[in-house]
């Protein structure tokens, strides 16, 4: 069975560890938030200028003064800071933030991705996504295997524009675990049910596939 | 010298046809409301706007564009805008899309006296057409100059006579640092006190970089995505 989109934010939250300050983007990526492992403090950071995300408020108790980079009302906690913007992206760029998490629309077997543009389109615009994948030290996509019409978009070569070259070192799709290494694709997880044949035809870029490959494992 | 005005129309009133201008917030979280409502009041036109965001249809820059009193965004994303997207798509309007540390640090470089910078972002896509590449420490980094605008608009929560501001958690995004950029800045705040009374250590943007200064009116600081949960959750 592939996975939901939860179970894709809950494969990532896995690679959490504690004392982590990580960035979510937009989409599956803010769900991680939700499954932090119990036990583990991370700390998450919102690129227009807050480190210590807390949750929604409470109904009637949001702030239009304080919103996260998706521009939904949020909450501080306690240790929470803000700054501006280019001390948001200072820190980006000087490699403080361990872990940042982003959706794709393509990501190739050499780490390139492009999830910003797709020309003849309205072109909304790359935000804070090119500062992020040309300097965060671990980037992990979380997306979708196939598009809608079933074609591979792990690809040898993106088609589309790109966000950030030789960048992503990791992809969780609904249905695998994939490491990005000087190879390619590297097939390190299957979703439960989901045969290494399956995996194999619906990536096009080179995919690296050794021994027998474990199902995740979700508790 | 005297930094304050009474209204926004009064502290905007030389910003004409062609200009250049900053306008601080992230989405419509920290916008000039006052300035921004100063602004299609007098209609200039031909304006060259550099803003992270474009507003929406009925609300910040969104207000100009619907005048079209803007030739041209500097911004790192435009969404959430259909008329915008009417004037892009028909050639009426120009846009020139940047990263958004790559916006923010433009306008820190300026604040700074610093002509240009260096950074990753966007090296090996189309951002880095035409532009000169550095290697540093075996890493590609594109040179990006400061901005040189004629005018920043910027929203605090507290100022003072002398031009000192202070922002009010993520308002502050690109706020204090346009406040450092513009030839001349202007300051809106919700609250303007005399000198003396905003304690020296808290100031993010201390008043020489502020020229005209302003306490602003019915602030409707309008949510973009209202996210909540219930009480019992």
């Amino acid at each position: 069975m592939a996975l939901s989109k939860e179970q894709i934010a809950k494969r990532i939250s896995m690679e959490l560890k504690d004392g982590y300050y990580v960035n979510l983007g937009i989409g599956i990526p803010t769900l991680v938030a939700n499954y932090i492992p119990a036990g583990i403090n991370v700390v998450l950071q919102s690129e227009n200028g807050l480190l210590g995300m807390g949750p929604f408020p409470i109904d009637g108790e949001e702030d239009a003064d304080l919103i996260n980079a998706g521009k939904q009302t949020i909450t501080t906690l306690a240790g929470s800071s803000i700054f501006d913007s280019a001390l948001s992206f200072g820190m980006i760029r000087a490699g403080k933030v361990d872990l940042t998490v982003l959706g794709a629309m393509e990501v190739s077997d050499s780490g390139d991705i492009a999830n910003w543009k797709i020309p003849g389109k309205m072109v909304k615009g790359m935000g804070g996504a090119m500062d992020l994948v040309a300097s965060a030290k671990n980037i992990i996509v979380a997306m979708m295997h196939t598009n809608p019409k079933g074609e591979s978009k792990l690809l040898s070569a993106c088609t589309l524009p790109l966000t950030g070259k030789h960048c992503i070192k990791k992809v969780v799709t609904e249905l695998a675990v994939l490491d990005i290494t000087e190879d390619g694709f590297k097939l390190m997880e299957r979703a439960p049910g989901v045969s290494v044949e399956e995996i194999m035809a619906k990536t096009a870029g080179k995919l690296i596939v050794h021994g027998e490959i474990p199902e995740m494992q979700f508790d | 010298m005297n930094k304050v005005y009474n209204h926004a129309v009064d502290a905007i009133a030389d910003i004409n046809d062609d200009a250049v201008i900053m306008l601080g917030g992230f989405g419509l979280c920290g916008i000039p409301e006052n300035s921004i409502a100063a602004l299609v009041k007098k209609g200039s036109k031909n304006l060259t706007c550099i803003s992270n965001n474009a507003g929406v249809d009925d609300f910040g820059i969104g207000l100009m564009l619907q005048k079209k009193q803007v030739k041209k965004m500097v911004s790192s994303y435009v969404g959430e805008n259909a008329e915008f997207e009417r004037q892009l798509l028909s050639g009426e309007l120009e846009v020139e899309l940047i990263p958004q540390g790559t916006l923010a640090t433009r306008c820190m470089a300026a604040g700074y006296g610093m002509p240009a910078i260096f950074t990753p972002a966007g090296v090996g896509t189309e951002v880095a057409e035409g532009k000169e590449i550095r290697i540093f420490n075996d890493k590609e980094y594109l040179l990006e100059y400061a901005f040189d605008a004629d005018f920043a608009i910027v929203k605090a929560w507290k100022g003072d006579t002398e031009g000192n501001l202070i922002f009010k958690d993520t308002a502050r995004n690109f706020n204090p640092l346009m406040a450092m950029a513009g030839k001349i800045t202007i300051a809106e705040v919700e609250e303007l006190v005399p000198a003396g009374e905003l304690d020296p250590n808290q100031i993010h943007t201390p008043g020489i970089y502020v020229h005209r200064i302003f306490q602003g009116k019915d602030y409707e600081k309008r949510i973009e995505q209202r996210t909540t949960k219930k009480l019992t959750d």
